[in-house]
């Protein structure tokens, strides 16, 4: 390979996908690297997960500009590895493949009624309020006025505090406008947040738990009882409680001394110990069946939740978000943990069933790891896997691509509707346009036609109001 | 005076990198790393240097006598970090 620059495929231009981006050009400078995007817009989550009201995160798609398009990487928008174009050709075209494409669909609770109108996954909730295109059309019945969040993550808190937060608050961001506008006519009083386990075990970052004790016009209530640590959880949260842990447990506490207040419109409620046992309703979610539970430290150290023998309780609501993590769906013609819901890899080497490495074939973020960890941890996780691909261009591992033309042709081909960086500018640039316009930080395109004819330079699409 | 984290941190790792007098924890490969929800500065270490500030591509660290008022709560969480035992040895260590 002496002499000929590495050709790399990141699919996926999601964080981890740009991390790796800008890794493997701090370690190879003369990579050619291809973005590949299943939506006509870069940045994954950090556009379509972090929650509007947190626009200094965003901030981090300055960095992920600088250090990838701003280094000659291309992007390529509008285009789905497997459909459009096929991992085969991929690999024809390009030295080494690396997967970053995240975790795209919600794990289930596994209950009765789950499926009722009026229960959906929070990470449609997430892509939903955020613009995603592919979630524009879905419909949240904001019309009860007690809505019921499932999990106790930071997912669980975001869309808790976007149920909540006041209209001029969201009017600041750049929340979709679908969401302004259905958000707006909210009857919703109330959210009930449960947690499966108790206060010491919650999967909150303390920075999010003492954001929903803070926000204008909404009352936070904990129940002192709920939160009374048991022995085990005491035990556990001396000996081996993390810092956030513990400062979780002081915030709690906090919270369940405050006075009652009467002024508040909202009321954000945190339950612990409670499991949903079925969803019920006519036609939709009327209401919510949870049970008891206690902390108990199984064989292998774990603390768990397990039933306790109490009387059902129910909670009357119109709405379930239930937040209890992502998971990664399959890819054609690569191979798939479907044990982990994850590519097999190691140290972000795919491997074939075998357990051999897939010569040419990498991952990075959840595909490789599974949904952990925050933002910064796809920053360590690409450094891994971009390590192991400059060592492996470095001994001569990785075969020159059978095609030594690049893959533009193909691609014109197979999606006329192609995105590049040019058209993502001209999104980008709207989108600013508008939010200037209604002193928002941007205004956000939802519409797949529509950030495609802007990204085409259409001035229809530039031009139409909201 | 010192500089201050606050709560939007991503855990990007720039700032250790910068940082002259590695005040900042938890260190790379620290036990602690991976559960730390976020980064913090070591009042009693910190130089006033700036140069974390410059490095974090969230902005999320402040001098303390600028924090905004909604990150107003991150003084005192950096400082009880480094106050807290384990923590203190871990710094001396």
């Amino acid at each position: 390979m002496a002499g000929t620059r590495p050709r790399v495929a990141i699919v996926g231009a999601g964080p981890a996908g740009a991390f790796a981006a800008a890794c493997l050009l701090r370690a190879r400078g003369d990579a050619e690297i291809d973005l590949f995007e299943r939506l006509p817009t870069p940045w994954g989550l950090l556009r379509a997960g972090v929650a509007p009201d947190h626009q200094e995160i965003k901030r981090l798609e300055l960095t992920f500009e600088k250090q990838t398009l701003g280094r000659g990487c291309r992007f390529f928008g509008n285009v789905e590895v497997g459909v459009d174009v096929t991992h085969a050709e991929l690999m024809e075209h390009y030295t080494a493949v690396i997967y970053a494409t995240g975790a795209q669909t919600d794990k289930s609770l596994g209950i009765p009624g789950e499926d009722l109108p009026g229960s959906r996954p929070a990470t449609e909730f997430v892509a939903w309020y955020n613009g995603h295109p592919d979630y524009r059309g879905l419909e949240f019945d904001l019309s009860a006025r007690r809505a019921v969040v499932i999990g106790n993550g930071n997912v669980a808190a975001d869309v808790t505090r976007i149920l909540t937060l006041s209209e001029r608050e969201l009017g600041r961001t750049d929340i979709a406008d679908h969401a302004l506008d259905a958000l707006r006519a909210s009857a919703i009083e109330e959210v009930v947040v449960l947690g499966r386990r108790g206060p010491a075990q919650a999967a909150f970052t303390s920075s999010e738990l003492r954001e929903l004790g803070r926000l204008d016009g909404v009352e936070i209530r904990v129940d002192p009882v709920e939160i009374e640590l048991d022995p085990v959880s005491d035990t556990w949260l001396a000996e081996q409680g993390t810092f956030t842990a513990r400062t979780n447990v002081e915030l709690l506490r906090e919270f369940a001394a405050r006075p009652a207040r009467a002024d508040a419109g909202r009321r954000i409620t945190l339950r612990f110990l409670r499991s949903p046992v079925e969803i019920r309703g006519h036609g939709g979610v009327e209401a919510i069946d949870v049970r008891r539970n206690e902390i108990v430290r199984g064989e292998d150290g774990v603390l768990r939740a397990r039933p306790v023998d109490a009387p059902i309780e129910t909670i009357e609501c119109g709405l379930v978000l239930r937040s209890v993590g992502y998971q990664a769906v399959p890819l054609p013609n690569v191979p798939f943990d479907e044990r982990h819901f994850i590519l097999p890899n190691r140290e972000g080497r795919v491997l074939t069933p075998d357990g051999e490495p897939l010569r040419g074939v990498y991952a990075v973020g959840w595909i490789k790891r599974g949904p952990t960890g925050i933002l910064g941890t796809n920053k360590r996780d690409a450094e891994q896997t971009v390590s192991c691909l400059v060592a492996d261009l470095k001994a001569c591992a990785l075969t020159q691509p059978v095609r030594s033309e690049p893959i533009d042709a193909l691609l014109a081909a197979r999606t006329p509707d192609l995105v590049t960086e040019k058209g993502w500018r001209a999104i980008d640039g709207v989108e600013l346009d508008r939010g200037a316009r209604e002193e928002r930080p941007r205004v956000k395109l939802t519409s797949r036609e529509e950030l495609l004819e802007v990204a085409a330079g259409d001035p229809a699409g530039a031009g139409g109001g909201r | 005076m010192t500089y201050v984290i606050a709560g939007s941190c991503i855990k990007d790792d720039a700032c250790l990198e910068v940082c002259p007098v590695d005040c900042i924890h938890p260190q790379l490969g620290a036990p602690d790393f991976e559960t730390a929800e976020q980064l913090y500065i070591d009042p009693e270490v910190c130089i006033d240097c700036d140069a974390c500030v410059e490095a974090c591509p969230v902005d999320a660290i402040f001098a303390d006598f600028e924090l905004p008022p909604k990150f107003a709560y991150a003084l005192d969480v950096n400082a009880r970090f480094f106050a807290e035992a384990g923590t203190a040895e871990r710094t001396a260590a």
